[in-house]
């Protein structure tokens, strides 16, 4: 294999996606360094999950423009090997997954395994280091499917991390989760990125969480990229409105020096409710 | 099953592997001998003083005994692999279509009363592999055209249309037939084992199981990070277009192989992986030398029953197959009370 570069660890240039006539994602150039903590943002069907998942060669469609993955451009690398350095972090669905935790991560050991070959003491070291740092151990003789979705969510960050994977690409992992789960999650990826050097990249919906967490914000908008930086120059008002087209208040975090947002109504719509609740006040009577 | 450390799951596993080869063993080794005619050990060396017993044994008990095992392993195997690669616990080794083509093909050799043998296979096996191996390159033609690649739904979707296609047309040539040919062409889909005769079948058969069986052992790690989703395997490393389609040709030419000469078997391959599964769990590396010993056995078994419970006359064993594994398989569920079709 060639040397791969270390430095910069995703890089693209001019990417287009389409799928049939609808483009997805629309000459993006961008460049992601080792240890980072990046987020994506942006409206829904922006094309987010499709540029993360391009990241671990997970491409549907007609493709333009150049991808490359430490270094190598996305066509020729061997998905096991860079499984061995990059991994998808899906969210927690409900599907049946009939294996006990520790089988589960134990199979997540997939691209340092032969054919024919039964599981080795290093991967059950792994494993068990594995469960160890997320707790997740606990529940390890449990099937995945009776586990809550912030546990499962837990096992699937531990499932990157068994994976010994650097480059960790989450699909909203915190979207369905209560708070409690939700900062678990979010302190285990944090502490994989301080400590590990792991190079983080996030989808998300909670832009709050995303401008206390990363270094950069990737803003999409309809498969273009509309912001790329760090969250105080994202945390504009008129930013926001180019890229959710919504209108925002913004107050000031108590103690991170950051400004939050507020998700609010426009005048018009304002207007529009209180004639709304008007008629209805009249039916009442 | 369950034990405190993991070194304990596989010598847990070693004895259970170990209690259904010995099964495996007692079963093909008591078979042969049992049946209308009882026959003595001594026949096995030819030392009677008649020699029907030994030809017996040689000619007819031992030849179907083996093609029952290698058929009910083939099954098995397959709808393992199905199940597995759709997400689907009701696929079987015949959702692709792969036993109505060769049924059609049958069908058709009956029907225009072709009678030829070319090396000792008849000539309706002939035209039923033919038959299987048009609908796997057609199942694969048709799911290659597709903008991802070879995907799962298509293929699906694909086989089952196929299926119910050449089922028309079989019923189709059915009705235009007259009253003998069209029996044949009935009993040829409901499957048997009692037009085997000496080893010719059985050597014919068995390279496609052991190729069949030993790519499937090869991929046990990739069925088992398929099962949780493709998108998942993908990215723990698994070439899934690659795999998908390795499994898909050498389990179809395995299947159409069998069903060739013993026609479409039915219910192992649905319920032979369920039972597997609900006493070993789903872990492709225990699961399918356990599916592999059981099916072959199972199919033994219910081979030998049906030659025997109504003798003279014979039972098509795929009657036998659902109403000895259907029961089985619910008494285990209620049993085991684990969850109703889960894999």
């Amino acid at each position: 294999m060639r040397n791969l570069n270390t430095n910069v660890v995703l890089e693209a240039r001019k990417f287009s996606c389409n799928i049939g006539d609808k483009p997805i994602l629309r000459n993006v150039s961008l460049q992601i360094r080792r240890g980072e903590y990046i987020s994506i943002v942006g409206p829904n069907g922006a094309g987010k999950t499709t540029l993360l998942k391009a990241f671990d060669r997970m491409m549907t469609g007609e493709i333009s423009g150049e991808l490359d993955i430490c270094g190598i451009p996305w066509e020729e690398w061997k998905q096991s090997d860079l499984a061995k350095l990059a991994a998808f972090v899906p969210q927690a669905d409900s599907r049946v997954l009939p294996y006990t935790v520790e089988q589960f991560l134990l199979m997540c050991r997939y691209p340092y395994m032969s054919p024919f070959a039964t599981v080795r003491s290093n991967d059950r070291k792994v494993v068990h280091e594995a469960m160890a740092g997320t707790g997740t151990a606990a529940f390890a003789k449990r099937r995945l499917d009776t586990l809550s979705s912030g546990e499962r969510q837990k096992v699937y960050v531990a499932a990157a991390l068994a994976q010994g994977a650097h480059i960790w690409l989450l699909d909203e992992p915190t979207t369905f989760l209560d708070y409690h789960h939700q900062a678990e999650i979010l302190s285990l990826v944090a502490l994989a990125n301080k400590e590990f050097d792991v190079t983080v990249v996030a989808v998300t919906h909670d832009l709050n969480r995303a401008v206390l967490e990363s270094d950069r914000i990737i803003a999409l908008r309809e498969g273009e990229l509309v912001f790329y930086g760090t969250p105080d120059l994202m945390m504009k008002p008129d930013m926001l409105q180019k890229v959710y087209g919504a209108s925002m208040l913004l107050v000031d975090h108590p103690k991170a020096g950051l400004p939050m947002i507020v998700p609010r109504m426009t005048p018009e719509q304002e207007k529009e409710l209180a004639k709304w609740r008007a008629k209805a006040r009249e039916k009442m009577k | 099953m369950a034990s405190e450390s993991p070194r304990e799951d596989e010598i847990g596993f070693g004895w259970t592997l170990g209690t259904f080869l010995g099964f495996a063993v007692l079963v093909l080794a008591w078979a042969p001998f049992w049946g209308v005619e009882s026959i003595p050990f001594r026949a096995l060396w030819g030392d009677v003083s008649n020699h029907t017993a030994a030809d017996i044994l040689w000619k007819l008990r031992i030849p179907r005994v083996c093609m029952a095992f290698l058929a009910g392993t083939a099954l098995a195997t397959s709808g393992m692999v199905f199940q597995a690669m759709f997400r689907n616990p009701l696929a079987t080794p015949f959702t692709l279509g792969v036993s109505s083509g060769a049924s059609l093909g049958a069908a058709i050799c009956i029907q225009f009363r072709w009678a030829f043998l070319v090396w000792g296979i008849s000539s309706v096996s002939l035209s039923a592999f033919g038959g299987a191996v048009a609908t796997i390159v057609l199942v694969y033609a048709i799911t290659a055209r597709g903008r991802q690649g070879a995907s799962t739904a298509t293929m699906l979707l694909a086989g089952v249309a196929i299926s119910f296609f050449f089922s028309s047309l079989i019923l189709f040539l059915q009705y235009i037939s007259d009253f003998s040919r069209s029996f044949r062409m009935l009993r040829w889909v409901m499957g048997g084992l009692e037009r085997i005769v000496d080893f010719h079948d059985v050597w014919n058969v068995f390279p496609f199981v052991v190729a069949g069986s030993l790519v499937v052992w090869y991929l046990t790690h990739e069925l088992n990070l398929l099962t949780t989703g493709e998108e998942f395997a993908f990215s723990r490393g698994v070439n899934v277009q690659q795999t998908k389609l390795l499994l898909f040709f050498a389990v179809s030419l395995m299947v159409g192989a069998v069903v060739a000469i013993c026609g479409p078997i039915g219910f192992v391959g649905l319920m032979a992986p369920h039972i597997c599964r609900q006493l070993v769990g789903s872990d492709h590396r225990h699961l399918f030398p356990i599916t592999w010993l059981f099916g072959g056995a199972f199919l033994v078994i219910c081979d030998t029953v049906a030659r025997t419970v109504i003798a003279p006359t014979e039972l098509p064993v795929g009657i036998l197959t659902a109403l000895l594994g259907g029961p089985f398989f619910l008494w285990l569920l209620l049993a085991h009370k684990r969850e109703l079709g889960a894999f």
